[in-house]
């Protein structure tokens, strides 16, 4: 048993080649689960296409990390960043928007670090870090981490100390210590909304650009590995911008929550947001 | 207490209702762990009785490695199994990840060294005097080992218990190897992270007491068997 491990860090080269599978694998984000879309999504695409999809929810750095070792065959992801850097690395391609939402910044209601109603977030986090008020991060290389992480370094600040909180955890469970420590917090409006019943921290800061939560779809380069499904990846790209699938999105929420989740932006490029 | 108490008749409501993704939830879970809790006693059962009997150099080492076996970490052995069934890994051509058998295979590696650990012990709390009188008596070493292990069938069916126990109650390994795909990867476990990450707590609530529920019932009727004849 023990003397397998190191076996499975050798590449295999035998077996039948990933073109003609019809499995799908898409890594995504735990949003686009945990918000329930997927749920509908997925079963969509399997009647249309006839080919079935796996779709792993993990952190945003951990879907494209797969992705890059040729282990997922399209990718659903939330950090442009860090999205365009593996695109010029040559690991994805064809990086298509597909909707966003938005994050905003929450915290106690007596706000001691007096952000309320900045229209900048990056001021935001600076005003927290100078009176060390109690942060919560996600600290786990999601989209929403990447966003905070990119927030800091505009502000000029390294976040450590007591007041800096690092969950590591999915955005469910921060948004739970945040409201426990009655502590700040950056998060997608969608699982804030999720939450509204267990979280009583209202929202401070919103409708700031660099909170946009923009989520695009790319396609695996099959050179990434033997098996790869660069059809299938492509066909679940495709159909994440097709309009039957984006008026999906667009009322997707509306039952639940009274307002929608996502705003549906097939065609557009992120400068136009 | 309000949430929990709430969670609890969420949990009788969904059984009795029949909800089919629940049972369908349930049952994978069940069939996972019974499938990996059988393999790891075929294996785990010789195993540890070889263990128990047989003397060679390096027998301290190897029943050292089981007993450290039995406290293996499932997110451990979820992340070194997924390494191994990836595409580009060893067995990354059996295309099993993200699979019920991935998973079977995962918490094979769990509940293993627990039942060859707890068989180990089993086997050789009967003192070593029985069986030399046994092949005194002329028994074959087939029918020693027969009457051996049907001395031993208390503590082993212990040992039952606590592989299948370790396994349905895991869910690192679980997570990782079967990638918690609704409608074909998704058990009990899983779906109660998934759950209180979406903040339904009351379901995530209601799907541990199905959890505790089934793991109870499988020890009653492992424990009923075990004490009938005492």
């Amino acid at each position: 048993m023990l003397c397998l491990v190191p076996a499975g860090l050798l590449p295999s080269t035998a077996g039948p080649a990933g073109a003609q599978s019809n499995i799908v694998i898409v890594s995504t984000t735990t949003s686009t689960q945990d918000s329930g879309l997927l749920d509908v999504l997925v079963p969509m695409f399997e009647r249309k296409s006839g080919l079935t999809v796996k779709a792993i929810s993990v952190g945003t750095g951990q879907a494209l990390a797969l992705a890059a070792r040729g282990e997922a065959d399209v990718t659903l992801a939330h950090a442009p960043g860090l999205e365009k850097k593996y695109v010029s690395e040559g690991k994805m391609s064809n990086r298509r928007l597909v909707m966003y939402n938005d994050f905003v910044v929450i915290g106690p209601p007596d706000d001691p670090a007096k952000i309320k109603g900045l229209p900048k977030a990056v001021d935001a986090l600076e005003r927290i870090a100078r009176s060390r008020s109690r942060f919560v991060s996600r600290g786990d290389k999601s989209g929403t981490h990447a966003l905070e992480l990119a927030l800091w370094k505009q502000a000029g600040i390294e976040p450590k100390g007591a007041w800096y909180i690092e969950s590591g955890q999915g955005m469910g469970q921060t948004l739970g210590i945040a409201n426990d420590r009655r502590a700040y917090t950056l998060t997608d409006r969608a699982t804030l909304l999720a939450f509204q019943k267990r979280v009583d921290l209202p929202i401070l800061v919103e409708k700031d650009r660099p909170l946009l939560n923009i989520y695009s779809v790319m396609e695996v380069n099959p050179a990434n590995g033997p098996r790869v499904n660069a059809r299938g990846g492509r066909a679940f790209a495709d159909f994440m911008l097709e309009p039957e699938t984006q008026a999906v999105i667009e009322s997707f929420g509306v039952e639940k929550y009274g307002q929608p989740l996502f705003v549906p932006v097939a065609g557009k490029k992120d400068e136009d947001l | 207490m309000e949430l929990f108490a709430q969670g609890v008749l969420e949990a009788f409501r969904l059984l009795l209702a029949g909800d089919a993704e629940v049972w369908q939830v349930t049952w994978l879970s069940l069939q996972i762990s019974a499938g990996a809790t059988a393999l790891s006693l075929l294996v785990g059962i010789p195993l540890g009785a070889l263990l128990a009997l047989a003397r060679f150099p390096g027998r301290a080492l190897v029943v050292s490695l089981v007993n450290t076996g039995m406290g293996l970490p499932p997110v451990v052995v979820g992340l070194f199994v997924t390494i191994l069934l990836w595409r580009n890994g060893a067995l990354g051509f059996l295309e099993l990840l993200y699979t019920p058998s991935a998973m079977v295979a995962g918490q094979f590696v769990i509940a293993a060294p627990i039942v060859t650990g707890l068989t180990l012990a089993a086997v050789q709390q009967v003192p070593e005097t029985f069986r030399l009188q046994m092949l005194g008596l002329g028994a074959s070493r087939g029918q020693m080992l027969w009457v051996l292990l049907k001395e031993a069938r208390l503590p082993m069916l212990a040992a039952v218990m606590a592989g299948f126990g370790g396994v349905i109650s895991e869910v690192g390994a679980s997570m990782m190897l079967g990638g918690n795909i609704r409608g074909s990867t998704r058990v009990l476990t899983t779906a109660t992270v998934l759950e209180t990450g979406k903040g339904n707590f009351d379901l995530a609530i209601a799907l541990s007491v199905i959890l505790l529920l089934i793991t109870f019932l499988v020890n009653w009727a492992l424990s009923v068997i075990q004490q009938r004849r005492r």
